[in-house]
């Protein structure tokens, strides 16, 4: 079982002066490459995701049921003192939003929300996982961070899957980023997947939000995170995210480049390195580059993605409203057609048929449905 | 003269490829890869499948399975013996063969198996009628745990799954294969043509294959190359390979002289 205690902090701290022999040929696969060698990575990265993961790309869709939160995160459209539209979709708005993506293909969902322990209670949450579980093959959650206990919770309410980023590994920048609520807490957040792990979740999503410390840093404080779930959590799969930043409400502006060349160049090097870990990619980033690494190395996809509470249907925009201070503040006048706030703005639009279509045009299947609850309901 | 069939659980097959169906480009190229292999006996991961019975267009594997071949449910996904015992009943009750593939990694880097609760699993599933094949380290005296509680195969594994190393564990399969009383497929691992002709050489009654066939730029011309690559080392098994030597047979014999 996991240490809570330490976990993976003294590892962390240590970086990058101590490293693994894993992570020293991480950190070598980040040293600056020409364009052939580059190609080279490329290739080899193809090939061992072909290997181990086939000519496929799983498939799913974010479902956010809030965009209440606690937390100022000067990145993210959510920030409390955004003055944006918010809602908390009602239970069977959430299941009107999954019958939608469960007509459009998707039989792996990740519910999402902001951190609001008022409006999104793990109660709540756990009340969706359950309204959509006999519908839904694959429930993962993305929500704010939660103990052991209240992980076991949602397993047992039917989710399987927990994404749960650090957003940036440096603890410097993360204090500047995070000013307000409970996330300003590095350590507990840090942590988060071995509870999840305690608390029996067999997937576990990890990533940092690309754009806001030195990429390189960055990447081998993943890997190395990454290193150590795998030792200290052995029965669950893992995926790592490489998010860039993305326009949102708050107007931040990206701290830090990230080039393609260097995402692409640490997408090859995970795939080096762990050649099982799965690799998202999300509609954060644009059609045409999502075609190109699609067969490098990527093995789950999203698409068609909406990042506001009732995107899909319009389920909630009858509740629009601001929270100012943790209390909801009713409009004066509704605009017509009014839309909840989208955590950040999206850069590829195209439908999940268009893009399953895209997949297979590229020679991939797109896999739909890779799970089956029956696995797990007693 | 043709190879001599291979027989499990009182079912006879002329094939000794068994195929997976994971990885495929397509649902059309893997019913291709199938045909041109010549197979008897697919496996499929119940986890792709639908369950519900309510034919499922997004989760439709098995509609690009031809009829003629058995279906061989795989319990792929659980990590204990309770899931795989629960997968197999539900597969039954959809309809599929009461045929199971037991596969129970707990470990989802390496997909190595589970020895304790595949035992367990199969001890369960053996008493409530299913024909049990599970997949296996390629450990002699777990195989024979195995057959003793009466499963219908031992798949005992050439490498991690995908890894294309071929038999790493040779010299494991082949004290299997001394003591077996039910057949031995090797599973997992096989990468070229020459790695399951070299498990038939050594005696392998069935080997299954997935990833070399199923991410092949041509998975069907592939599947036809395995074709004949298991035909070629299962004919030279039962036609007997002289042992090779290190050294030329000598024209001038040390010995004769005790004869003379």
């Amino acid at each position: 079982m996991p240490d809570l205690q330490t976990g993976f902090i003294p590892a962390l701290d240590a970086l990058p002066s101590r490293k693994s022999p894993l992570m020293e040929r991480f950190a070598a696969l980040l040293d600056p490459k020409s364009p052939s060698q580059l190609e080279a990575m490329a290739r080899e990265s193809r090939a061992i995701t072909r290997r181990n993961f086939g000519r496929t790309m799983r498939l799913f869709a974010p479902l956010y049921v809030s965009n209440e939160c606690v937390n100022n995160c000067q990145y993210c459209g959510f920030s409390r003192d955004n003055p944006i539209l918010r809602t908390t979709l009602t239970i069977d708005q959430v299941i009107t939003e999954a019958r939608h993506l469960v007509a459009q293909g998707f039989r792996n969902i990740l519910l999402v929300a902001g951190e609001h322990p008022r409006f999104v209670s793990d109660g709540y949450l756990e009340a969706c996982i359950r309204a959509i579980r006999s519908f839904v093959p694959t429930i993962g959650i993305e929500v704010g961070p939660m103990e052991a206990p209240e992980y076991q919770r949602m397993v047992e309410a039917g989710a399987e899957g927990l994404v749960v980023y650090q957003e940036t590994y440096d603890r410097d920048v993360y204090a500047v980023m995070h000013t307000a609520g409970p996330k300003k807490d590095f350590d507990w957040r840090l942590a988060c997947p071995e509870r999840g792990y305690l608390g029996g979740f067999r997937r576990i999503g990890i990533g940092a939000l690309f754009g806001l410390s030195d990429w390189r840093l960055e990447a081998l404080r993943l890997a190395a995170h990454l290193e150590h779930l795998y030792k200290h959590c052995w029965k669950a799969t893992f995926t790592v995210a490489f998010p860039r930043l993305r326009p949102a409400a708050g107007g931040f502006h990206p701290l830090t480049d990230f080039p393609d060349h260097a995402l692409v160049q640490t997408l090859a090097a995970f795939r080096l390195t762990f050649p099982e870990v799965g690799i998202v990619m999300s509609t954060r980033e644009p059609a045409a580059f999502r075609d190109a690494v699609a067969p490098l190395g990527v093995t789950i996809m999203s698409a068609g993605s909406h990042t506001e509470p009732g995107g899909y249907t319009g389920a909630g925009s009858d509740d629009l409203h601001l929270t100012v201070k943790g209390r909801r503040v009713e409009l004066d006048d509704k605009p017509d057609q009014a839309r909840a706030e989208g955590q950040f703005g999206i850069a590829d639009e195209r439908s999940p048929a268009t893009v399953a279509d895209r997949l297979r045009s590229l020679g991939l299947d797109p896999v739909w449905k890779d799970w089956d609850p029956s696995i797990l309901a007693a | 003269m043709s190879n001599s069939p291979l027989t499990i659980a009182g079912r006879s097959f002329q094939s000794r490829l068994m195929l997976g169906t994971g990885k495929f480009a397509s649902g059309d190229l893997m019913r291709d890869a199938i045909i041109a292999s010549g197979t008897e006996i697919v496996t499929v991961a119940l986890r792709r499948t639908d369950l519900s019975g309510q034919g499922d267009p997004f989760a439709n594997i098995l509609d690009f399975i031809p009829p003629n071949v058995l279906l061989l449910p795989n319990t792929s996904g659980a990590m204990n013996a309770e899931e795989a015992v629960r997968l197999a009943r539900l597969a039954v009750a959809a309809g599929m063969p009461n045929w199971v593939k037991l596969e129970i990694h707990p470990d989802p880097r390496y997909l190595l198996p589970d020895p304790i609760e595949t035992l367990k699993a199969a001890e369960i599933l053996v008493k409530e009628g299913f024909i049990v094949l599970p997949y296996i380290n390629a450990d002699p005296v777990l195989a024979r745990r195995l057959q003793d509680v009466g499963t219908a195969t031992v798949m005992p594994l050439g490498s991690p799954i995908g890894s294309h190393q071929g038999l790493t564990t040779r010299r494991q399969i082949e004290i299997i294969l001394t003591q077996a009383t039910v057949p031995v497929v090797v599973d997992a691992g096989i990468g070229a043509p020459s790695h399951a002709a070299e498990a038939f050489e050594i005696g392998a009654d069935a080997v299954l294959v997935n990833t070399a066939i199923a991410i092949a730029s041509d998975p069907a011309r592939m599947a036809t190359a395995f074709k004949a690559a298991c035909e070629a080392g299962r004919a030279a098994y039962e036609i007997g390979l002289t042992e090779a030597t290190s050294e030329a047979t000598a024209t001038s014999p040390l010995t004769t002289f005790l004869y003379q």
